[in-house]
């Protein structure tokens, strides 16, 4: 379920490696190392979806920052309530929610803390940590079912 | 809107006051601050005129000067002038925050009341916190007297904020005998003084919510080296600015300043090189030594410490006249030659002349430093420009007690 950059339209997330922006020469860095959040000036970029930003070349968003990343959360869409409780808690905005439906997980961004199947309050979990290379369908396959309490 | 101050055409103010009066006119918009002898007047000075409506600020109490000069980057990063005062521990406490307000080329103005620093502890002034600024990355230029405390507080916004430098400036002065010596100081109208700074121009400022920006991001080793290289020609390209905005002074004051000051290098066959206060001691004792035994002595003073004026230096020394010069340093050199020899020699060795180089340190921890002694190794220089040698060590130290002390000898010319 996770969202690839194909399946996003327009969006720039996650589109380039770290640290592959352009090396210009000392005579083109900004100065004083200030970077700017978006292409020009953004007065509404608060009332836009991420994916309708001009986000700039040096912003994080634009790039793939989770390669040390070792355990991973899967997304189970069978189960989710659509709560938002991982949307809120998330410290990377990895968790991705349009109109309060979770869409997945973004895995460029996301570092693999955990929280989010912390806070997910369904049972059987609708989130779960597995090894980086697992495959997300084979652990969606053996996903575990409803606990008595 | 501040209220204005009246002023007299000409004050008796010490160089605390100087300063913090070239704050007030300046109209600084935040002064975070941690007191400290003997800057401790500057600030506390600003707090004052905040509170009595002369300055439309914010004065922000922090806990230590780390906080102080971080609460500056902060303000200043925000988008407003902003200025603080420091001397010695506080300065050396400041040290790791220096380097983050230049290398985020943030104009920010220190006054600094030379001090020295401990061990053992001391209030006196010595140049110990000016020598450890320098490799900060800050422009640094340095007042010998109340009146240049003043003026140069005002010019140093001028240079900082100006487009192509946009790097935080100090202006130093010594602890107590320019910071606590009352003397006449002719201070500008505020409105003439305010034009001459002029309005605050924010770049990349963190409160324009139409740009969002980041500061003091992290480079690696494949972006530090081009942000550094970057600053670094600022600040050496920061020369000309300089010399512009002292011209500039000088329209609306008469009052001339030069990054690097000479007084009688014409004709000098020996010559002091040294900074701060003692800079006055030095003209005096040659201005007699001249009349009284017909010793041809020339003062070099490096008005601006950094970005050290090595064009100016190279010019200065290149007088066919000049046999020896004497760089004097108030700082202990911690195991090397002093800091002014080491950078003016590098200076003189491009000259024609190839002046006798000697180092002489002096006046640590507040050790006087009057006429007599100045005579003394003016005196002693001119025994080297005639033994066409040089005829003692090489590092040797004024006004010690016990036995003589001195490093390294050559017999070359």
């Amino acid at each position: 379920m996770s969202i690839t950059g194909s399946a996003r339209g327009n969006d720039n997330r996650g589109i380039r490696e770290l640290g592959g922006e352009e090396k210009v020469g000392w005579d083109a860095v900004t100065q004083g190392v200030t970077l700017n959040s978006f292409v020009g000036t953004s007065e509404n970029a608060a009332f836009l979806k991420p994916e309708e930003r001009q986000y700039n070349d040096f912003n994080s968003y634009t790039a793939t920052v989770a390669s040390w990343r070792i355990i991973k959360p899967v997304y189970n869409r069978d189960v989710c309530i659509d709560c938002q409780n991982c949307w809120v808690w998330c410290p990377d905005t990895s968790i991705i929610s349009r109109d309060k439906q979770m869409l997945g997980i973004d895995y460029d961004h996301c570092k693999g803390c955990g929280v989010c199947v912390e806070v997910c309050p369904t049972n059987p979990k609708s989130l779960l940590m597995f090894g980086e290379k697992e495959d997300n369908d084979d652990a969606l396959a053996g996903w575990p079912s409803k606990e008595k309490k | 809107m501040a209220k204005e101050f009246d002023l007299n055409e000409v004050e008796v103010w010490d160089g605390n006051y100087a300063a913090s009066q070239a704050l007030r006119q300046a109209q600084i918009d935040v002064v975070a601050a941690y007191p400290i002898t003997p800057s401790t007047p500057i600030v506390e000075g600003y707090g004052g005129y905040v509170a009595n409506g002369y300055v439309d600020g914010e004065f922000v109490m922090v806990e230590s000067e780390h906080a102080a000069m971080s609460g500056c980057i902060g303000a200043a990063a925000a988008g407003g002038r902003v200025a603080t005062a420091t001397s010695s521990q506080g300065f050396a406490l400041m040290a790791e925050v220096l380097y983050q307000a230049s290398g985020m080329r943030l104009p920010i103005v220190l006054t600094v009341v030379n001090r020295a620093l401990a061990s053992p502890l001391n209030v006196r002034g010595d140049h110990s916190d000016m020598y450890l600024g320098r490799d900060s990355g800050w422009v640094q230029i340095d007042a010998f007297n109340a009146q240049e405390a003043y003026d140069l507080s005002l010019v140093a916004f001028k240079i900082g904020e100006h487009m192509d430098v946009r790097l935080p400036v100090m202006v130093h002065q010594d602890g107590f005998t320019t910071s606590h010596k009352a003397q006449n100081v002719y201070p500008i109208k505020d409105d003439a003084a305010y034009k001459f700074v002029g309005d605050y121009v924010p770049v990349d400022e963190m409160l324009d919510f139409t740009r969002p920006v980041t500061h003091g991001a992290q480079t690696e080793e494949d972006w530090h080296y081009e942000h550094k290289a970057k600053q670094h020609k600022a600040l050496m390209d920061s020369r000309t600015v300089i010399d512009e905005v002292f011209a500039e002074f000088k329209k609306l004051t008469g009052r001339e300043y030069k990054r690097v000051e000479t007084y009688m290098m014409e004709d000098a066959e020996v010559a002091l090189v040294l900074l701060g206060s003692s800079v006055e001691t030095a003209i005096l004792a040659a201005k007699q030594l001249r009349e009284e035994e017909g010793i041809k002595v020339g003062i070099v003073a490096p008005r601006c410490f950094r970005p050290f004026p090595y064009d100016l230096i190279r010019e200065a020394l290149d007088t066919p006249s000049l046999k020896t010069v004497c760089c004097m340093d108030k700082s202990a050199p911690g195991g090397a030659l002093g800091a002014l020899f080491n950078e003016v020699s590098a200076a003189a060795y491009a000259t024609k002349a190839r002046p006798i180089m000697t180092n002489y340190i002096y006046g640590l921890g507040g050790r006087d430093f009057a006429i007599d002694e100045a005579k003394r190794i003016m005196r002693e220089q001119k025994a080297h420009a005639d033994a066409g040698h040089i005829t003692t060590d090489i590092q040797q130290f004024s006004g010690l007690r016990g036995p003589k002390l001195g490093f390294f000898q050559t017999r070359r010319g």
